[in-house]
């Protein structure tokens, strides 16, 4: 059984977690098969990604069975997870997370670590780690402060008290909720309006909002203005443009 | 008339491009050769202010070219004429620009050190891995990294084989700027062009006394920038410079 599925729809690429009986709890191919696919979404046809979970859940985190009864290095581990979370932050598209059911652990890492987060009014997110006497791992000390501010964060990586979807939306954690019945829907609503978007553009956005993570304002002012000058290239911002005066919808190429 | 590089020129710029594609821009012998000859051909020409060293979005140069390194004898690589290439392109008066993206490894990061700036995309990555086949850096790496990033860093970089990425690279002082890749080639030609308007004379003093810098002690290095800064004082281009200044106009350099 394969456990990632790909599908390519017009412009959307769904990427799917499939161990369903164990809530897609993340094994070492798992990661490695996504990393891949990841690059792969690199190709101009992908236009947005969309990360989900077969079955009952998003996902459960890393996979415990999979090392039971041996001594793994973490640190050595890791690295497929800092694969993983590159891949994320480095692809120039944008990437949703639709999360239903759990997102626990680093199943809530990798849904950080996207552009966009979607949750259906099931979801319950949990940082998990800390119950088992580990921290977060998989970018959550990065991307969690950063959405929430440290004393929330340290709240919820310490306490991992389990969020509801309309709390986790409430702290900025996940951008929408939608009812459950309709969450598929609205999955491929947002993602099929995105691929119709300045997907250039929207890579630029999203290079321009990782830098200022680490930028002073005058850093960013330069990197922004020359950031500006390569979408201000695109063929979709003269589309745009053209648009604009045509008082007409734009037809966005992604490039 | 050159197999492995393309050589063009912009404005006031002369540009080389590394052109081996296929081997992500492996510095060979002939392509070096071609390429101090190129350089040294911009050198003479007075229409030229500033050089422009680059390679492609993917590559600047991924190091020496492996394959003709297995092959060649220590007899060999002592008659020198690798080293002698290097030397031409150091020796160079006019400032040189490095527009770096992609791979800037080994020999790749050592020619865009040689240079006087340099411009980075944000995929540049740079690194001294050498030691993995053996060998250490012999393009000056071990000295200008050193001198520019201190021995710590220098030590892992050379040692162990770390990365930089362009970030790590301008947070360091290895690169000027990082601009988006798909504008680096520009922005360096941009830059490269307002050096070229400089006055030739001073542009080339101030290079020399930079450079020196390096070498010096402070007492030197102070007695060197005296000579340098008379000789500029003595200069046509400083009278036209301060008459211009006080004319409110831009100034005509005659490079004398």
């Amino acid at each position: 059984m394969e456990v990632l599925l790909r599908e390519q729809n017009n412009g959307v690429l769904t990427l799917t977690l499939n161990r369903p009986e164990a809530i897609n709890a993340l094994t070492t191919e798992m990661l490695r098969e996504l990393s891949k696919a990841l690059k792969e979404a690199a190709a101009p046809e992908v236009r947005v990604v969309v990360l989900r979970g077969a079955g009952r859940g998003f996902c459960s985190g890393q996979d415990l069975r999979e090392f039971e009864g041996q001594r793994i290095s973490y640190k050595n581990h890791l690295r497929n997870y800092r694969s993983v979370v590159e891949g994320l932050a480095g692809l120039e598209k944008p990437v949703i997370a639709a999360i239903h059911g759990a997102a626990a652990g680093a199943g809530l890492s990798l849904a950080l670590a996207c552009d966009l987060r979607i949750a259906s009014t099931d979801a319950v997110l949990t940082t998990g780690f800390s119950r088992i006497g580990l921290i977060p791992d998989a970018g959550m000390n990065y991307h969690l402060p950063r959405m929430v501010g440290y004393a929330k964060a340290f709240e919820l990586e310490v306490l991992s008290e389990r969020l509801k979807a309309e709390e986790a939306l409430a702290l900025g954690l996940v951008n929408r909720v939608v009812p459950a019945e309709s969450f598929a829907e609205e999955v491929a609503r947002l993602a099929g309006e995105l691929a119709l978007g300045p997907t250039k553009t929207y890579g630029l956005i999203k290079r321009a909002l990782r830098r200022s993570a680490g930028a002073s304002l005058e850093e960013m002012l330069e990197y922004e203005a020359l950031l500006q000058e390569v979408a201000g290239r695109t063929e979709d911002h003269q589309e745009g443009v053209l648009a604009f005066y045509e008082k007409r919808p734009p037809r966005f190429q992604g490039r | 008339m050159y197999e492995n590089i393309l050589v063009e020129i912009h404005g006031a710029v002369g540009l080389v491009r590394l052109n081996r594609p296929k081997q992500l821009n492996a510095l060979n012998s002939a392509t070096l050769r071609e390429l101090a000859t190129a350089i040294v051909a911009f050198e003479q020409d007075a229409a030229i202010g500033a050089i422009v060293i680059t390679g492609n979005e993917r590559a600047f140069a991924a190091g020496a070219d492996i394959a003709e390194f297995q092959q060649t004898s220590l007899a060999e690589l002592m008659k020198g004429l690798r080293a002698d290439q290097y030397e031409v392109l150091r020796k160079v008066r006019k400032p040189l620009v490095a527009a770096v993206s992609g791979f800037a490894y080994g020999g790749g990061c050592e020619l865009a050190m040689l240079c006087d700036l340099i411009v980075a995309s944000d995929t540049a990555k740079f690194a001294q891995p050498e030691i993995n086949l053996g060998i250490i850096p012999g393009g000056g790496g071990t000295q200008r990294l050193t001198r520019q990033v201190g021995k710590y860093l220098a030590m892992e970089v050379i040692l162990a084989g770390r990365v930089l990425s362009a970030w790590e690279a301008l947070q360091h002082g290895l690169v000027n700027r990082v601009v988006p890749v798909e504008l680096y080639l520009e922005e360096a030609l941009e830059l490269a062009q307002t050096l070229a308007e400089r006055a030739p004379l001073a542009a080339r003093l101030a290079k020399d006394a930079v450079l020196r810098a390096q070498d010096m002690s402070l007492e030197h290095g102070l007695g060197l920038e005296r000579s340098n800064f008379l000789v500029a004082f003595g200069s046509e281009d400083k009278q036209e410079g301060t008459t211009a200044f006080l004319e409110k106009r831009k100034p005509q350099w005659k490079g004398r």
